[in-house]
């Protein structure tokens, strides 16, 4: 079937800020479809809130809304452009219900446009818990038992009758927020409560426990012929219990006979038909691992981060066939892209084996509950591509870059064995690890699967690399053989050194990566590279998407054209997220269009990267010193460029460069000299431009003399830090000396810095550099003052409180640092601004974080421009000039967003630790408005009327009751705590006295619960112990939904905003 | 232990043994199934031929009896990139190397098994040499130089005895050209009376079974090498509605006049697209074939072509214009593969209940009568 020429204009919704449940994959798959429709000659309208996105980048549609995602906006976007069609199925979860909402509200037929893809009644049917039982009756698709429930008791009830555990799952939610496991009824009372809450529609599923099932997907896509086809099936490693996002997962199904696999299959088309979905959907099963026994668990009748993955792992463009269908054509007559010559109404058939293992932010959330459970609480993923499971899970591994790089745990030798057990038994992040060691310690495969219900082919596999460990541990010297079994089963080279150094001592041969290396080499051991065709071999294809292997045959073929390798930024965590992959996207397209080959290391399945129309050649692989090294030796680039790939890649250039590798771009010395502590202290010093005072010291007596000798507060942080780790503020001895004890090793090879903390304005200045010209595209003004890390602060451009003064002071500084490190490409420089002068905090010699947002306020192709610059073209010859590029006229407002919802036990607190997870912009005329639009945008409820909660430490309470003020004067009740409420009723202002949590119910905690407050006003007191009233003042009111403010400068931002956009009612003037 | 396979064109892979010890010729093919590995081995179809699979990991899930497609494998050699060796599926009788031993089939693993799909696409099927022995590659390209690839699969793969699966509903005769079970399971599930006779039975065997319709099996190698066959279909058409699958397909097209014709390296594997022409549907399907009907020799027969490959456009499914009569290239029974055609054997049944109105018997009485006549006139003389 052609394609429905009555659509000639479509509205695609995208998925919004990144959020624990709700990643990358959606620019993947958002870019994929405006590309597809525009192929197609279609007008493309495009509303994301999401700046960092490559998606919202003005060419990938006609039109491109960054606005917040919600009913107003999107009403007012399609009342301007009159869409025929509106695409809702490739924004995750907020597209799917945005497209519901917006149904519901008439908007839809009053506006006469039509919902493409999925119907609303197929939505309503798999979003919907009641109807999604009845429909899987009706299709005989067995479901677990269940009752649907709206209050609590019911739920009690329920699980009287059938007995715990049961499973609670809030409907409407992402990643499973709000629902979990329950073993007791006190756990069932607070999880259903809390998933009450959480849904937007007040209901939940409270469903017999089917935990230690096998759990099986299927990604499914149909036309509107009723073709149907499989793109890809999945087995999790983790049994049922661990939500799929949490769960290490393989593709294709490994345990699954021919029969198991196609009852599956034909249970999926049967669902994907019944809802009359055309495009893709996602089915999840548990199968009963003794018997034929299978449920349906969940239905997804949209484009999901698991279809992200299976598109990644089997070649088959999901979310382009998807809108392709969407617009009317069927299976059968688009032509598969990657053959070229055959259609996409086939099934990919794998030649390899795909590993996905999650990336948690336990490393920065160290309070966090690791638990894995029916919440997903992981930023990102990892996938790796092997001919075996060892290769394949091995690979995976070290591409998490947790500082593992095999199937060993530093310090999981020590845990006792209760707790291995219970850690075997309660599914954590770690417990791949684990397993591995109960393997060593001479558990047996038996007793290992009866504490972890994981089926014995994977564990078989993992006693296998421990058992081949020993293999290399044990032999005198390293025998071509088990050299090359080693390599085949995924371990590296370091790996081997290692084993052999605890095996044989570190005195034997070949106990050192480089040696084994060049004894690898010396042997011509080197990988091959296999094609990614989603046939198997069976067609010829010319997809440019590689893995590596240790086989015979190399299918790479060499070209003459010069290459250049990008590398890219690994798993989406806390501190590296999308922003830079939209860098690196960039540098791939700036490159390919000055002619070079462009070629990308990666191994994040979510990104638009990883997508292999994006490069001339994808390596899917580790951003591994050895993986990356033997691309290298395959590709022969002129060099590397580092510095789109965040820390990632700039960890690599020493080691590549140390190889003997070009790295492009800003010199490697240039690197270190911004990295290391003391060279760059020695660099600003000769520049004369000032920093903070601060030192660094090697033991805690000399911490604490350096922090009286500068004074209190201080700032102290590990040397070497990414995304600010470990980074706190400390205002006494006390505290200085309770961090050094928790947060850091100190030691002289691990020294601790300590610098004065300037208690100013932060603003931030990202540059390009050609070596000679220094363009600085625009000065974000941080609203948050120092202190608050600035990839959680809210960033104004242009800056509204800044004098000229200022600006041309940060605007010098830049010039003056970007020249003297000789920079090529992409810097990015912190300041604070203190008794009107700037100091510098930190430059990081490398594409950032706010890159993509600055390009798209100021439109100038940053990324773009820097990979020119790499490559030796001027920014003269561009015609860019020097200096601060004049500003515009519009005012643009960065908003972080948090996940703290997905995350128990994490303090909401804003520190100098990093803890958003993404970020939303609001652009308009005037600064209120804006920053409305941002604020709205990151999912914050501003009502303009209700209760402000304060609790304020006494070091700001000054501050805060100027503030409150301002709130009270607009008509909001204050409600407050003994010195809070001291402090505002002896500055003249009413407020309701509250119990605090020592003083018995009704207490604050009670009131944010029983949603009688709208804003909450905490500001941190001393200490992070959980116990604290804060603490869970802050928890309480995160999982409410209920805004909570920790910083007194994001308060007055927002005070300012709802002044400024509200009509002020003032009584006539009495003459 | 050391396994060897070496190609006509010289390529040479060393690998591990997991089967068999000895020396074995045969076709190579390859199938892109990524499970089903029971099915392949035990479908008569690769009779003689060795194959690969393109699924890197094969033994996963073991040896379930009841999932094999005949009595016992007819393959001359199994290939694959890793042997596992621990199976894990409840059903798991045994393992696959201990098949293989068990049927004298030699299995290989550890070859780079895509680079030999690769060569198998580039220059077609060839014939290769699966050995566990030291001989020198000159000794075993000798060796295959002299063993003919066979021409007699069907005789050794077809039923040598007529049996029967009784039923309550339509009576049909299976003609078991190294039939897979597939076939008799779809048959009997729907109530059908079969009775399973030897490729070689003639039209007047069938006849006397009065059957209401003939069922063509799949079956190994070329449809030329069963002339006798062919006949057989020939002598039935119009006779008794004719239902023919892979095989049975092509011989069904011989049998009306066509041709047939051998295809590079074959369709083997569970993701073929096929489009019903009348419909405008597309079917994924499981297909194991290495001949097919050539599209230009249909021209000019009374064979309509019903179904094509979507992806190479050669012929997957024909009806005869004038009788009821149709044959697909692939596989409806499924296993291994997708069950989404299992509705052809509904549509079998029901064109055979359309032949029978249309063609509505005589009261038995007044049949026998006129039979019979002829007899008793003899005896009143």
């Amino acid at each position: 079937m052609p394609k429905n020429n009555e659509l000639k204009k479509i509205l695609v919704i995208g998925s919004g800020p990144i959020v624990i449940g709700q990643a990358a994959e959606f620019d993947y798959a958002g870019t994929q479809a405006c590309q597809a429709l525009k192929e197609e000659g279609l007008e493309v309208v495009l509303i994301n809130s999401n700046p960092a996105t490559i998606m919202t980048d003005t060419n990938m549609a006609d039109k491109v809304y960054i606005e917040p995602i919600n009913l107003e906006f999107v009403s007012q976007i399609i009342r301007q452009e009159r869409p025929d069609g509106l695409l809702p199925t490739l924004g995750g979860q907020t597209g799917l219900n945005m497209a519901v909402e917006l149904a519901r509200a008439g908007v839809l037929e009053a506006e006469g446009v039509k919902l493409l893809g999925t119907q609303l009644t197929a939505i309503e049917k798999a979003e919907d818990r009641d109807l999604f039982r009845d429909l899987m009756r009706e299709l005989e698709q067995p479901v677990p038992e269940s009752v649907i429930v709206t209050t609590v008791q019911e739920s009690v009830d329920f699980a009287s009758e059938i007995g715990y555990p049961v499973i609670v799952r809030p409907a409407y939610t992402l990643g499973g927020t709000g629902g979990g496991i329950c073993g007791s009824e006190d756990e069932l009372r607070e999880i259903v409560a809390n998933g009450l809450r959480y849904s937007p529609i007040g209901q939940c599923l409270i469903e017999k426990s089917i935990a230690g099932m096998k759990e099986v997907e299927y990604e499914v896509m149909r036309d509107a012929n009723d073709n149907c086809i499989v793109v890809c099936n999945m087995e999790n490693f983790d049994p049922v219990g661990v939500h799929t996002g949490d769960s290490i997962v393989v593709a294709p199904s490994q345990t699954l006979s021919d029969r198991e696999y196609q009852m599956l299959r034909s249970a999926s088309l049967k669902i994907i038909r019944a809802l009359n979905i055309e495009g893709g959907c996602n089915v999840q099963f548990a199968l009963d691992p003794q018997s034929y026994q299978y449920y349906v668990i969940e239905v997804n009748p949209r484009v999901s981060r698991s279809s992200a993955l299976a598109s990644k792992a089997t070649g088959y463009p999901i979310a382009k066939m998807a809108a392709k269908i969407a617009v009317g054509y069927t299976l059968d007559e688009i032509v598969n892209p990657v053959t070229g010559q055959t259609y996409a109404c086939f099934e990919p058939t794998l030649d390899y084996i795909v590993s996905k293992i999650p990336r948690w932010p336990f490393d920065k959330f160290t309070d966090a509950n690791r638990k894995l459970g029916t919440q997903m609480k992981a930023t990102g993923e990892v996938m790796a591509i092997g001919r075996t499971f060892e290769e394949s899970i091995h690979k995976a591994v070290r591409s998490l870059e947790i500082g593992v790089h095999r199937l060993f745990l530093k310090g999981a030798d020590e845990l006792d064995e209760e707790t291995l057990t219970t850690r075997l038994a309660k599914a954590d992040d770690e417990r791949l690890f684990l397993i591995a060691e109960a393997f060593r310690r001479g558990w047996d495969l038996q007793k290992i699967q009866d504490t972890t219900s994981i089926d014995w082919w994977f564990l078989d596999k993992i006693e296998r690399i421990v058992r081949f460990e020993d293999v290399i541990r044990r032999e005198p010297g390293l025998t071509p053989e088990t050299l090359y079994q080693a390599k085949r089963m995924g371990f590296t080279d370091r790996a081997i050194a290692e084993l052999r150094r605890e095996g044989q001592g570190a005195s034997a041969a070949l106990t050192v990566e480089a040696d084994i290396r060049a004894h690898r080499l010396a042997q011509g051991l080197k990988p091959v590279y296999k094609m990614v065709d989603t046939c198997a071999a069976e067609f010829e294809a010319t997809t440019p998407y590689y893995y590596s292997t240790y086989e015979t045959e190399n299918e790479v073929i060499p070209s003459d054209k010069q290459k250049v390798i990008v590398l890219g930024s690994g798993p989406i965590r806390i501190g590296q997220g999308i922003e830079f992959d939209y860098s690196t996207v960039h540098a791939v397209w700036a490159l390919r269009n000055a002619g070079y080959e462009a070629v990308i290391i990666n191994n994040n399945p979510e990104t638009v990267s990883t997508d292999f129309n994006t490069s001339d050649r994808l390596y899917f692989e580790p951003l591994f010193f050895e993986d990356v090294m033997n691309v290298i030796e395959q590709e022969q680039p002129l060099g590397v460029i580092v510095q789109f790939g965040g820390q990632t890649a700039i960890n690599l250039a020493g080691p590549l460069s140390k190889a003997g590798v070009r790295i492009l771009g800003t010199s490697l010395d240039s690197i270190d000299e911004a990295e290391d502590r003391k060279r760059f202290e020695a660099l600003l010093r000769g520049l004369e431009i000032a920093q903070p005072k601060g030192s660094t010291v090697t033991s805690v007596d000399e911490a604490v003399g350096t922090a009286q000798e500068l004074g209190y507060p201080v700032l102290v942080r590990p040397s070497y830090v990414l995304g600010g780790r470990a980074m706190e503020i400390v205002y006494s001895d006390e505290e200085l000396l309770a961090y050094m004890k928790v947060a850091v090793k100190i030691n002289p090879e691990h020294p601790v810095l300590i610098d004065r903390y300037m208690l100013g304005k932060e603003i931030e200045v990202d540059a390009i550099c050609d070596g000679d010209t220094v363009l600085i595209p625009g000065i974000m003004e941080h609203v948050e003052r120092a202190g608050v890390h600035s990839g959680d602060s809210i960033a104004v451009y242009p800056p509204q409180s800044l004098s000229d003064d200022i600006k041309q002071q940060a605007v010098d500084i830049t010039i003056r640092i970007a020249k003297a490190l000789k920079t090529v490409g992409l810097v990015n420089i912190q300041f604070v601004v203190w008794q009107e002068k700037v100091y510098v905090i930190e430059v990081n010699p490398r594409s950032s974080r706010t890159v993509p947002f600055l390009s798209k306020v100021t439109n100038i192709p940053m990324a773009n421009l820097a990979t020119r610059a790499i490559l030796g073209e001027k920014l003269a010859d561009l015609n860019y000039q020097e200096g601060l590029w004049p500003e515009d006229e519009h005012v643009s407002v960065k908003v972080p967003v948090f996940s703290f919802a997905k995350l128990r036990r994490v303090d909401p607190t804003l520190t100098p630790e990093m803890k958003s997870t993404g970020e939303v912009m609001g652009r308009d005329r005037h600064f209120a408005k804006a920053l409305f639009k941002g604020l709205i945008g990151s999912g914050m409820k501003i009502p303009q009327s209700g209760s402000i909660i304060a609790t304020v430490a006494d070091k700001d309470k000054e501050e805060a009751i100027a503030i409150l003020r301002g709130f009270y004067n607009l008509g909001y009740k204050l409600i407050a705590t003994g010195g809070t409420a001291d402090a505002l009723e002896a500055a003249g202002m009413r407020v309701k006295r509250c119990n605090k949590l020592s003083e018995g119910s009704p207490n604050i905690v009670d009131l944010i619960r029983t949603g009688q407050a709208q804003f909450v006003v905490n500001t941190l007191t001393k200490g992070k112990t959980p116990e604290r009233d804060g603490f869970r003042i802050r928890r309480e009111a995160v999982e409410n939904g209920v805004v909570c403010l920790t910083s007194l400068d994001t308060v007055s931002a927002l005070l300012h905003m709802l002044q400024a956009l509200r009509f002020s009612s003032e009584p006539m003037p009495v003459y | 232990m050391q396994a060897r396979l070496l190609l006509e064109d010289g390529t040479l892979f060393t690998g591990q043994s997991f089967g068999a010890e000895g020396a074995s010729v045969g076709e190579v093919v390859f199938n892109t199934g990524i499970t089903g590995y029971q099915e392949v081995i035990s479908d008569p179809s690769y009779c003689g031929q060795i194959v690969t699979m393109t699924f890197p990991l094969i033994g996963n899930y073991g040896i379930t009896r009841d999932d094999f497609e005949s009595v016992r494998p007819y393959i001359h050699g199994f290939v694959t990139r890793r042997y596992e060796e621990v199976p894990s599926n409840w059903r798991a009788q045994d393992s696959l190397g201990h098949l293989l031993k068990e049927y004298g089939i030699i299995g290989i693993s550890e070859v780079d098994t895509r680079m030999l799909t690769r060569i198998i696409r580039r220059h077609g099927v060839m014939k290769g040499i699966l050995t566990t022995g030291s001989e020198r590659v000159e000794e075993l390209q000798e060796r295959m130089g002299v063993t003919p690839l066979p021409r007699n699969q069907v005789a050794w793969t077809s039923t040598k005895n007529v049996f029967s699966s009784p039923g309550t509903k339509e009576r049909i005769v299976l003609i078991d050209y190294g039939a897979k079970s597939g076939i008799l399971r779809e048959l009997t599930q729907r109530g059908c009376d079969v009775i399973v006779v030897p490729y070689n039975t003639t039209a007047d065997e069938i006849r006397r079974l009065h059957p209401d319709g003939v069922q063509l099996s799949n079956g190994p190698g070329d449809p030329k090498d069963v002339p006798e066959s062919v006949e057989t279909v020939r002598q039935l058409l119009g006779e008794y509605p004719i239902f023919g699958i892979c095989l049975g397909h092509q011989l069904f097209a011989l049998a009306c006049g066509a041709d047939t014709d051998k295809l590079k390296f074959g369709h083997r594997g569970g993701n073929h697209p096929v489009k019903e022409l009348e419909s405008g549907r597309c079917y994924i399907t499981s297909q194991n074939h290495g001949y097919t009907v050539k599209e230009e020799s249909v021209k000019g027969t009374d064979l309509v072509v019903t179904h094509i490959n979507n992806n190479d456009k050669t012929i997957e499914g024909l009806k005869h214009a004038k009788y009821p009569a149709f044959s697909v290239q692939y596989h409806p029974e499924a296993a291994p593969g997708p069950f989404d055609s299992g509705y052809l054997f509904d549509q079998f049944l029901e064109m055979i209940r359309e032949h029978k109105l249309k063609n509505p018997e005589r009261p038995r009485q007044a049949q026998l009568s006129e039979m019979l006549r002829g007899e008793l006139q003899y005896a009143q003389k």
